[in-house]
């Protein structure tokens, strides 16, 4: 706070008298406020893309409720390098005949297309738990969703940070 | 053809579940970077992998992936099977500009 005023009244560029000084300080203040204010609405119409995860979650499952739990998303929350980030998708299921996993997918907020990869399970799957390895353009919200073979779907998601982006533009 | 790497166990104990690791050499080019001349290079990516198991009595799924082109460039996949018996792993790729290729690894359950 005190470093914003001071810059505040160097702007000025004049010497002031303590009335005007505790207004222009007023003032400064005021402007910083505004300025940090506009900067998070710009911010906010920015990441517009939860939505579209969202979206494209609900276009996966047909609309159906996607409940948190059961599903593990593995993945280091820092990410030196964006163009290979390895990923385990493990979901807590028996996988025995009448209860199991039949479909594990990904998503994520901020690539140029939320859909990352969408995996089947199929009888002879003995184990809920795959591995890939993914790019991702920038810091990013991911999204794991599993849909069990009676129709629930569960998810998991993680935040990352990517220091190097995957080089997409 | 492109190389794949694919890991089984060697020897695997009946009705044990078993990690199974393919990787195909591909560049999974996005369709969103821009080349040299700056124009946009056209996407080529690996869509489709699919791992099927035939012990003889039947082909059927392990695990089938649909790829976006946020899959890292060499697309690399470990998942899970039962080990039950022997029998024939086939791996299948598939992509854009006809990009397909099978590989066939032999499962002996000990």
């Amino acid at each position: 706070m005190r470093t914003r005023l001071s810059s505040a009244t160097v702007q000025t560029g004049e010497p002031v008298a303590p009335g005007r000084r505790r207004m222009l300080l007023a003032l400064g203040a005021g402007v910083g406020a505004s300025v940090v204010l506009r900067r998070i609405a710009t911010a906010q119409t920015a990441i517009g893309t939860p939505d579209e995860l969202a979206a494209a979650i609900r276009n996966y499952t047909g609309g159906k409720p996607v409940l948190p739990g059961k599903v593990t998303l593995d993945i280091s929350p820092i990410v030196e390098n964006g163009n290979s980030v390895p990923v385990t998708v493990t979901v807590n299921s028996p996988m025995s005949a009448t209860d199991r996993v039949s479909a594990i997918a990904i998503f994520n907020e901020r690539n140029p297309q939320r859909d990352v990869a969408n995996f089947k399970l199929g009888p002879r799957a003995g184990r809920a738990a795959v591995s890939t390895r993914i790019r991702l353009a920038t810091s990013q919200k991911l999204v794991a969703v599993a849909m069990m073979s009676d129709g629930t779907c569960w998810s998991h998601g993680v935040d990352v940070i990517v220091a190097l982006a995957a080089c997409i533009e | 053809m492109a190389r794949a790497l694919i890991n089984i166990p060697p020897s695997p104990k009946r009705g044990e579940v078993i990690e199974i690791r393919a990787l195909i050499q591909h560049p999974m080019e996005t369709g969103y970077r821009p080349g040299p001349d700056g124009k946009i290079l056209p996407r080529d990516i690996v869509r489709r992998f699919t791992c099927r198991f035939n012990d003889g009595t039947g082909d059927e799924l392990v695990v089938s992936t649909e790829m976006f082109p946020a899959i890292a460039a060499n697309p690399y996949f470990a998942f899970y099977m039962m080990a039950t018996g022997s029998g024939t792993l086939t791996f299948t790729w598939e992509g854009d500009n006809g990009f397909a290729q099978t590989e066939t690894v032999a499962l002996k359950v000990a």
